[in-house]
C-alpha cells in the first residue's frame, strides 16, 4: 500500500475524533484526576459529588475522569473546561468544594479564583503552571498529555495528533525510521542508558524469523511511580511507540510486563489495547500498511529481580524470575530464545515524538551525551512532590529547590537518595551535579529509573542504608553466593549499628563486603546493592560514627536509640491529649498535673508527639537515651 | 510436598478443583502459562490450597516440587488462606521514610500479629509491599485494594475500626501463639 494511502487512513481516523471531541467540547467539562494517587487522596467520592450535583441541578455537563497531571502534592486535581472560560485547575477538591463549583461555576459564572491552582491555557485573568517556578524549569514531552486526556478514550488521545507519528512511519522504509531513532541518541530510561537505537539495529539484524517487542513496566524502584503513571494516564503513548519499534525490528508479537501492584495501570492498558485493535492500528495489516503487530499483557507477581531483562524474560516463560548470563544477548537471543528488543515504559514514550518532530529537534533538550528529558518521581521531604520532566542537565538543586519548591516546614535539606537500591544517597555539596546518565555515575548515585527521594536533617542515613539492603537483602533471588549471602550480612551489620550494637571495626567490614559483592554478583542487582552504604559511608560518615562510638542518632530516627520525653516545663495540666493517644497506657498524670512517660512501657510510637497540640509542642526525642537519667521524674 | 495443608472444611476441596478445573479449560497448560494460571486461581480463591497446586501440576505435567518454586519465588503468591480483610503497609522508600514502619508497627500492635501472619479468627492479614506507586501520599496502606494516604498510627484504629474490628475485639482475640491452630496458621502464614 503507498504511503498516501496510510496518511489517508489516518487522517479518517482523525476526522472522526476531532469531531467526536468537539461535539464533547461544547459543553462544560468536568476532569477528575483518577490515577492511583488521585484515587488515594479521595478523587472517586470527589467525582461522585460531581456527577450528583450536576444531576440534581439538571446540567448539561460531562464529568470525566483523566490521568495524573503530576501535581501530586495537590491531589485530588480537578480541572473544569466550560466554554468561555479558560480551563481551570483546582487542587484539594473535596465534596464541599465540588458542590460549590457546581453550584457558582456551572449552574452560574463564577469560576471561584480563589480556589483555582493554575489555568491550563493563557489568559488575561488567571496565571498558568508555566508561570510557576517549576513551570519555567519543566519540559514536557512524554508527560504532556498525562492528565489532560481521557486515558480510556482513544479519540482523546488521536485527537491531539496520538498515532500520528505510527502513519508516518509505516509510510517510509523501516530503516529510515530506525536510522531517526539513532540519530536522536535515544538512551534507554529504565536505568542503564544503553541507546535504545543500537538495541534495535541489533535486533534487526538478526534474521528474518519470529521476534518480540517487551515493554519494560515492572517498575520496581520503590519510590518511583513515573512508569505507572504513563501508563494510567496515556497508554496509547507506549503502545504507538512499541508499535513503531516492532516495525523497525519486523516483530509481529509484543508484550507489556506490568508489575502485579499497579491493577489500574493493567486495566486501562487492557481497554487502551481493545480500542486500538478496534480502530485497525494493531493487528493485522496496520492502517491499511500490511504490517502486522498485536499486543499482550503479562502481569508480574511481585519480584524486584524481575525488572532485569533476562529475570523478566524468564519470568515469562513461566521460570523463577533469575538473571543469565550474558551473551547471548537478548536481541539475539531473548524470549522463546527469539530475538527480542526490550525497553522501559519511558523509552517507548519518547519514540512517537522523535518520528513526529525528528532526532535534531529531541537533540535540542537536554546534554550532548543524554539528549531529551529526564523524568523523576520527586517525592519525600519537598513542598511539591509529584512528576516532574526536565531536561537531561538540569541540576538535582534546580529541581530540589525550585521544582519541587524546597524543604517543607523551615527544615534543613540533607540528602537526595536518587536512583533507588542501585542508587545512592548525595549531600548537599553535590546538588550541582547536572542531571545525566554520565555526571550522576561518577558522583556515586545512578540515575536508575528516576525515583529522587529527598531526605531532611529528621531522617537517619545508616537507617536509609538500612533500609535499602533489608530490601536487596529480601530480593536477591538467590543465585550468586555475593549477592545471596553478601547482602544479609552487610544488612546485620547496619542493623546492629542501627541498634546501637555497632563496633569501630564493623565499618571496614562493610566498605570490604561492599566492594566483594560489587565485584562477585552476576546481575546488576548484587553489583549495585552496596551503592547506598558507599555513598552513605562517603558522605554521611560522621552518623555512622555517632551511632556507633556515642550511641547516639543525630537524626533522632532509629528506634533503639531514642528515648521519648515529656519536658515538664512545656506540659500543660489542662490538656491530656497524650494520654489519650497512648496505645500502650505508658503515659500518666502525676501528683502535680503534668504528664510522663513510663519508659518501661513505651513502644516509641510517635503517637503522643503528634498529639501534643502545637502551641505545648511538649514531647521530645532524645538520642542517646542516657540523656534521660537525670532529667526531672526520671528515676535513675 | 513442604507445606502442610489446612485442613479443608468439607465439600471445600471440590469446589477448590472445580475452580480450577474451569481456569484450566481456558489455557492450555503449559509451562509459560503456569504463572497466569497460578494468578487466576489465587484471585478467585484468594490463595493456592494444595490441591489446587496438585491438580496443576498434574495437567501441566509439570512437578509439584517446580510450582512450588515459583509460588514460593514470587512475593505475590500465598499458600495459605489471607484474612478476610488484607492490609498491606508500603515499606517502599518514601512511605519508610514517612514512618511505614511506625504504622506496621501499630498494625501489629494492635492486631497481635507479625508482618507475613493472620489473626487468629482470619479477620486479618498483614504484609509489607514495597511501593504501591502512590509515594507522595506516603506513607501509604492499602486495605482490601483501598489505597490510604497518610497514615498515622492513629489512623491505624480507624482504619480498623471501618473493617468492623471493634476496638477490643482485634486485641482481646486470643494471642496467635495460644491455641494450637493459630499457632500452626501463624507459622504457616509466614513468608520469608
Ligand atoms: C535488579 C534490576 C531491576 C531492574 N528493574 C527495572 C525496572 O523496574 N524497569 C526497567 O525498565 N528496567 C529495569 N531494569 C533494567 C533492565 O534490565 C533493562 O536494562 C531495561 O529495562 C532496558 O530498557 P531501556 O534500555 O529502555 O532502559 C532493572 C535491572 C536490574 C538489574
Ligand atoms: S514508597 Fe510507598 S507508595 Fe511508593
Amino acid at each position: 500500500m503507498t504511503a498516501a494511502a496510510i496518511e489517508a487512513q489516518y487522517a479518517g481516523l482523525q476526522k472522526q475524533a476531532v469531531a467526536k471531541t468537539a461535539v464533547q467540547k461544547s459543553k462544560p467539562l468536568v476532569r477528575v484526576g483518577t490515577a492511583t494517587c488521585g484515587v488515594a487522596a479521595g478523587a472517586i467520592p470527589v467525582k461522585e459529588a460531581f456527577e450528583k450535583e450536576i444531576g440534581s441541578r439538571g446540567l448539561d455537563a460531562r464529568v470525566v475522569e483523566a490521568g495524573c497531571m503530576g501535581h501530586c502534592y495537590a491531589e485530588p486535581l480537578v480541572v473544569i473546561d466550560k466554554p468561555g472560560f479558560a480551563p481551570l485547575c483546582y487542587g484539594s477538591v473535596d465534596g464541599d468544594l465540588a458542590r460549590r463549583l457546581v453550584a457558582d461555576f456551572l449552574a452560574g459564572d463564577d469560576p471561584c479564583y480563589e480556589f483555582a491552582l493554575a489555568a491550563l491555557e493563557p489568559n488575561d485573568v488567571f496565571p498558568t503552571f508555566s508561570e510557576f517556578p517549576r513551570g519555567v524549569c519543566e519540559e514536557k514531552i512524554i508527560l504532556e498529555r498525562c492528565g489532560f486526556i481521557d486515558p480510556e478514550a482513544i479519540d482523546d488521545y488521536i485527537a491531539r495528533d496520538g498515532y500520528a507519528a505510527l502513519a508516518k512511519a509505516l509510510a517510509l522504509p523501516p530503516e529510515e525510521v530506525l536510522a531517526e531513532i539513532k540519530a536522536a541518541n535515544l538512551r534507554g530510561r529504565g536505568g542503564a542508558g544503553f541507546p535504545a537505537g543500537v538495541k534495535w539495529e541489533a535486533a534487526r539484524g538478526a534474521g528474518d524469523g519470529v521476534k518480540y517487542v517487551i515493554c519494560n513496566a515492572d517498575e520496581g524502584d520503590p519510590g518511583a511511580f513515573m512508569d505507572r503513571s504513563i501508563l494510567e494516564s496515556d497508554p496509547h503513548q507506549v503502545i504507538e511507540g512499541m508499535i513503531i519499534c516492532a516495525y523497525c525490528v519486523g516483530a509481529a508479537e509484543g508484550w507489556l510486563y506490568i508489575r502485579a501492584e499497579y491493577p489500574r495501570a493493567v486495566e486501562r492498558i487492557h481497554t487502551a489495547i481493545r480500542q486500538a485493535r478496534e480502530k485497525g492500528l494493531l493487528g493485522q495489516s496496520i492502517l491499511g500498511s500490511g504490517f502486522a503487530f498485536d499486543l499482550r499483557v503479562f502481569q508480574g507477581s511481585g519480584a524486584f529481580v524481575c525488572g532485569e531483562e533476562t529475570a523478566l524474560v524468564s519470568s515469562m516463560e513461566g521460570k523463577m524470575g533469575m538473571p543469565q548470563t550474558r551473551p547471548p544477548f537478548m536481541a539475539q537471543s531473548g524470549f522463546r530464545g527469539r530475538p527480542t528488543v526490550l525497553n522501559n515504559v519511558k523509552t517507548f514514550s519518547y519514540v512517537p515524538h522523535i518520528v513526529s518532530r525528528g532526532a535534531d529537534w529531541f537533540k535540542g533538550t537536554g546534554t550532548p551525551g543524554t539528549p531529551g528529558t529526564a523524568v523523576f518521581s520527586l517525592v519525600g521531604k519537598v513542598s511539591h512532590t509529584g512528576l516532574v520532566e526536565v531536561p537531561m542537565g538540569t541540576t538535582l538543586r534546580r529541581l530540589i529547590f525550585d521544582v519541587g519548591e524546597g524543604i517543607p516546614g523551615g527544615k534543613k535539606f540533607k540528602a537526595a537518595q536518587i536512583g533507588g537500591p542501585s542508587g545512592g544517597c548525595l549531600p548537599e555539596a553535590a546538588l550541582d551535579v547536572p542531571i545525566d546518565f554520565d555526571s550522576l555515575r561518577q558522583a556515586g548515585a545512578i540515575m536508575g529509573s528516576g525515583g529522587l527521594v529527598v531526605l531532611d536533617e529528621d531522617d537517619c542515613m545508616v537507617a536509609v542504608a538500612r533500609f535499602f539492603l533489608e530490601f536487596t537483602r529480601h530480593e536477591s533471588c538467590g543465585k550468586c553466593t555475593f549477592c545471596r549471602l553478601g547482602t544479609k550480612h552487610m544488612l546485620d551489620i547496619l542493623t546492629e549499628i542501627t541498634g546501637g550494637r555497632g563496633n569501630p571495626a564493623s565499618l571496614e567490614v562493610l566498605r570490604e563486603l561492599a566492594e566483594d559483592v560489587q565485584a562477585g554478583s552476576l546481575c546488576n542487582l548484587g553489583r549495585t546493592a552496596p551503592n547506598p552504604i558507599l555513598t552513605t559511608l562517603r558522605y554521611f560518615r560522621d552518623e555512622y560514627d555517632a551511632h556507633i562510638f556515642e550511641g547516639r542518632c543525630p537524626a533522632l530516627m532509629c528506634k533503639e536509640l531514642i528515648a521519648y520525653y515529656i519536658l515538664p516545663k512545656k506540659c500543660s495540666k489542662l490538656c491530656d491529649a497524650c494520654v489519650g493517644s497512648c496505645p500502650v497506657e505508658a503515659i500518666f498524670t502525676r501528683a502535680d498535673g503534668l504528664k510522663e512517660i513510663d519508659q518501661q512501657k513505651c513502644v516509641k510510637c510517635d503517637n503522643c508527639r503528634k498529639a501534643c497540640p502545637p502551641e505545648h509542642d511538649a514531647v521530645v526525642k532524645l538520642s542517646p537515651p542516657s540523656l534521660l537519667s537525670g532529667k526531672e521524674g526520671v528515676p535513675k | 510436598m513442604f507445606s502442610v495443608p489446612l485442613p479443608l472444611a468439607s465439600g471445600e476441596r471440590e469446589e477448590i478443583l472445580k475452580i480450577v478445573g474451569d481456569i484450566l479449560k481456558n489455557h492450555a497448560a503449559n509451562r509459560e502459562n503456569l504463572i497466569p494460571i497460578l494468578q487466576q486461581v489465587q484471585a478467585k480463591l484468594g490463595y493456592l490450597p494444595g490441591p489446587a497446586m496438585e491438580k496443576i501440576a498434574a495437567a501441566s505435567g509439570v512437578p509439584a516440587v517446580d510450582l512450588y518454586g515459583l509460588a514460593t519465588f514470587y512475593n505475590q503468591f500465598r499458600l495459605h488462606p489471607p484474612g478476610k480483610h488484607r492490609v498491606n503497609v508500603c515499606m517502599g522508600t518514601a512511605c519508610y521514610m514517612a514512618g511505614g514502619r511506625i504504622a506496621l508497627d501499630s498494625f501489629e500492635r494492635r492486631l497481635k500479629i507479625k508482618e507475613g501472619e493472620t489473626t487468629p479468627d482470619r479477620n486479618f492479614s498483614l504484609e509489607r509491599v514495597a511501593c504501591v506507586g502512590c509515594c507522595t501520599m506516603a506513607p501509604v496502606v492499602v486495605v482490601d485494594d483501598k489505597v490510604e494516604g497518610r497514615v498515622t498510627p492513629t489512623r491505624v484504629d480507624g482504619i480498623l475500626l471501618e473493617c468492623g474490628a471493634s476496638n477490643g475485639a482485634a486485641g482481646e482475640a486470643p494471642a496467635a501463639e495460644n491455641t494450637p491452630a493459630g499457632r500452626e496458621q501463624a507459622e504457616g502464614a509466614q513468608r520469608s
